[in-house]
């Protein structure tokens, strides 16, 4: 057993305690900094005494929600990874990996091309019956013949779903050039755009699962131990399966229908909480809430820098003669060139032992 | 049906042999090839009756219809042939190097790679001209390549490696397409996203001979080097114990999968799942010797992808859909099944 940095019950609390001010350093960095300048002053007057300025209104209209949003979508994506990776012992699943995401997206584009589908209370349902199928196709696929859940077999078999409802949604796209415009860059994964009401809508899922990811901690602890085992100490495998499941598809599901597919939190996120705290689900669910929530608030931080108007690289491509419209990149590519280099590290790491 | 054939060129130094079945296969898919194409050649907004197309193939119809075949029908058809046998040898290289049914240059993002360097020329330079858009996608499987070549490397390359890592590129690839699609004016975005597709939609005889001349180079090759990959199916134990320098010829045959499917991505972007699906209806066919595996699968491939181009283009006429769409509405029910299969057996 390898030991781990936080391994005292005060360490693991004091650990939680800074992830959480991290996170709130985050969320208040992520009102505060962007290319609308806003001074601590007006910060401030922004919740107390509000006031119509361009600011002020930025701070309100724009940003908070942005941040709660990164901040719900985070947290989901990393318990959905960490909930995954326990249910199918594979350090690479995700829902970005294993194609809930793209499923998701799928039918999201689907249903607004040909059934002009528009309601936001749709999105979500019809996000979850995506989430749902992709990952029952996923793992139906990777369950069934004697090997069982390979490893390989099973992100492969993710790989290859992702692929499929990508080229179908490029499809959809095509032929509806309408919708492209509308639909690219929620595809993309961004959290921009979207007020309150989008979180509003899919929060009572959210927070469904959160608690019953919560409530399964201890059981799934015990199912990492090995399907036997927990059987012999009297556990109901099933049902436990069902559940986290359930919190999988729930929790990948609106976070989609929030923010699009957004890639690799649910990778990155819980290896970091797993190096952190080790394979103690009853710890290692809450530090990935925390966590994801940072680091989706982190990397969209990050996203509105990277192509900001008047930046290094906006310089550089108009060099080239290219021009740029939007004035910054989606947080999805953010964390998907973040993740890959972990992804990588955790491949090498899992097929040499 | 296993009666032998054997083919001597003694002044090569070469020789093969082929059993009466693969032969009997491989003459069956050549008429199903000859029969499509003529059939696609002639279906469009303007039919020409089978009998009118080989005419005017052989420079004795009207001058309409050699004008109609000869600038429009016949390069697209021809691009679709040519990126069929390039995506089918890559698929059944890559499947014999890694060992496994389900490995294909789309999957372990050496297509991802070629698109993303494709896409960047096509939204950051689109004053350049198409002309380098091959060498554009070209640079980028390679570089791909040599990314997951590098990164899977650890004293030698295991085939588990190869293929997780190479799924991690293909994500890192897939995110630099979307930056690159954000990032660029909605016109050359549309440009880009239905090239992103895979369609032989704009061919043109300067395609036709940017795809050819690869393939002419390396499908030789790829032949001549198959019988290495029959050893290293064996294992990598068993085949070094057979003689057969596993590293070197596992580099070589990437190299070739590698350019074979750039090739077909410059031309017609990523056509999904054909060097999935080409090399197992190939293999139900002839069975697993690579030596006649490769021109089954070739001409399953050719077959593939210029049905699912005729069905793309007139199926839902007047829209021109872009051919990846159908070969991954046929390529997921027959990845299911494979998986399930594998599943069973293995």
């Amino acid at each position: 057993m390898r030991s781990h940095p936080l391994h005292t019950p005060f360490r693991l609390t004091f650990g939680l305690t800074a992830g959480v001010l991290l996170l709130l350093t985050a969320f208040i960095g992520s009102i505060k900094l962007g290319l609308t300048r806003v001074d601590w002053q007006t910060l401030l007057e922004a919740f107390r005494t509000p006031d119509p300025t361009k600011e002020q209104l930025v701070v309100r209209s724009t940003r908070l929600p942005r941040a709660l949003i990164a901040v719900s979508v985070g947290s989901s994506l990393a318990m959905a990874g960490a909930l995954m990776q326990a249910l199918t012992r594979n350090p690479l699943a995700s829902p970005g990996i294993f194609g809930i995401n793209a499923g998701a997206a799928f039918f999201v584009v689907a249903a607004s091309a040909f059934f002009s589908v528009s309601s936001f209370q749709a999105y979500t349902w019809i996000a979850f019956f995506g989430a749902a199928i992709s990952s029952l196709v996923v793992y139906g696929l990777g369950s069934t013949g004697r090997s069982g859940l390979t490893p390989l077999k099973l992100t492969l078999a993710g790989a290859a779903i992702t692929a499929f409802f990508a080229t179908l949604t490029q499809g959809v796209l095509v032929t509806n050039e309408s919708t492209l415009d509308e639909v690219l860059f929620w595809l993309s994964g961004s959290i921009v755009g979207r007020d309150l009401s989008a979180l509003a809508q899919v929060l009572p899922f959210m927070a469904v699962a959160w608690i019953l990811t919560l409530g399964i901690a201890r059981p799934i602890t015990t199912l990492m131990m090995g399907d036997s085992v927990a059987r012999g100490l009297g556990q109901r495998t099933g049902w436990v399966k069902f559940f986290a499941s359930l919190c999988v598809v729930l929790l990948a599901g609106s976070a989609v229908a929030v923010a699009g597919p957004i890639g690799m939190a649910g990778l990155v996120v819980p290896h970091v909480a797993r190096y952190l705290v080790g394979n103690d689900y009853r710890w290692m669910l809450p530090y990935c809430a925390v966590l994801g929530g940072a680091f989706l608030l982190l990397a969209d931080i990050g996203a509105r820098y990277l192509i900001m108007p008047g930046g290094p690289v906006v310089e550089l491509l108009s060099g080239t003669g290219a021009r740029v419209l939007a004035d910054e990149v989606p947080v999805g590519v953010i964390t998907a060139l973040i993740g890959v280099p972990f992804f990588i590290t955790i491949a090498r790491r899992s097929v040499s032992e | 049906m296993n009666q032998k054939i054997t083919f001597r060129i003694p002044s090569l130094g070469l020789s093969f042999m082929m059993e009466a079945g693969t032969l009997l296969w491989i003459t069956i898919l050549a008429l199903a090839c000859g029969a499509v194409f003529v059939i696609s050649i002639g279906i469009g907004e303007m039919n020409i009756a089978p009998p009118d197309v080989l005419k005017a193939l052989f420079g004795q119809g009207n001058p309409a219809d050699e004008m109609v075949i000869t600038t429009l029908r016949l390069p697209r058809v021809l691009a679709a042939l040519l990126v069929g046998v390039a995506l089918a040898v890559a698929g059944a290289i890559l499947q014999g190097v890694v060992r496994n049914p389900l490995a294909s240059p789309d999957i372990i993002g050496i297509t991802g790679g070629a698109s993303v360097t494709a896409v960047a020329f096509i939204t950051l330079f689109h004053d350049a001209g198409a002309r380098w858009l091959p060498v554009a996608a070209f640079a980028g499987g390679a570089m791909a390549a040599l990314l997951i070549y590098t990164l899977a490397w650890k004293k030698g390359v295991s085939p588990f490696r190869l293929i997780l890592i190479g799924i991690g590129v293909n994500a890192a690839a897939a995110g630099l397409t979307t930056l690159l699609l954000i990032i660029s004016p909605i016109y050359t975005t549309s440009q880009a996203v239905v090239w992103l597709t895979g369609s032989v939609y704009a061919s043109s005889w300067s395609t036709v001979w940017a795809t050819l001349i690869p393939i002419a180079v390396f499908l030789p090759l790829s032949l001549l080097f198959s019988r290495h990959l029959n050893a290293q199916e064996l294992g990598d134990a068993l085949a070094t114990g057979l003689g057969s320098r596993v590293q070197l010829h596992r580099l070589l045959l990437v190299l070739f999968s590698v350019a074979l499917a750039s090739t077909a991505v410059a031309a017609a972007g990523p056509i999904g799942f054909v060097g999935l699906m080409a090399p197992h209806i190939a293999r139900m066919l002839t069975g697993p010797s690579q030596g006649q595996l490769l021109p089954v699968a070739a001409l399953t491939g050719a077959l593939l992808v210029m049905v699912a181009d005729l069905t793309a283009r007139t199926a839902f006429s007047p829209l021109d859909l872009p051919a990846g769409l159908f070969t991954a509405v046929l390529g997921a029910p027959f990845l299911i099944a494979l998986i399930y299969r594998s599943g069973r057996t293995v």
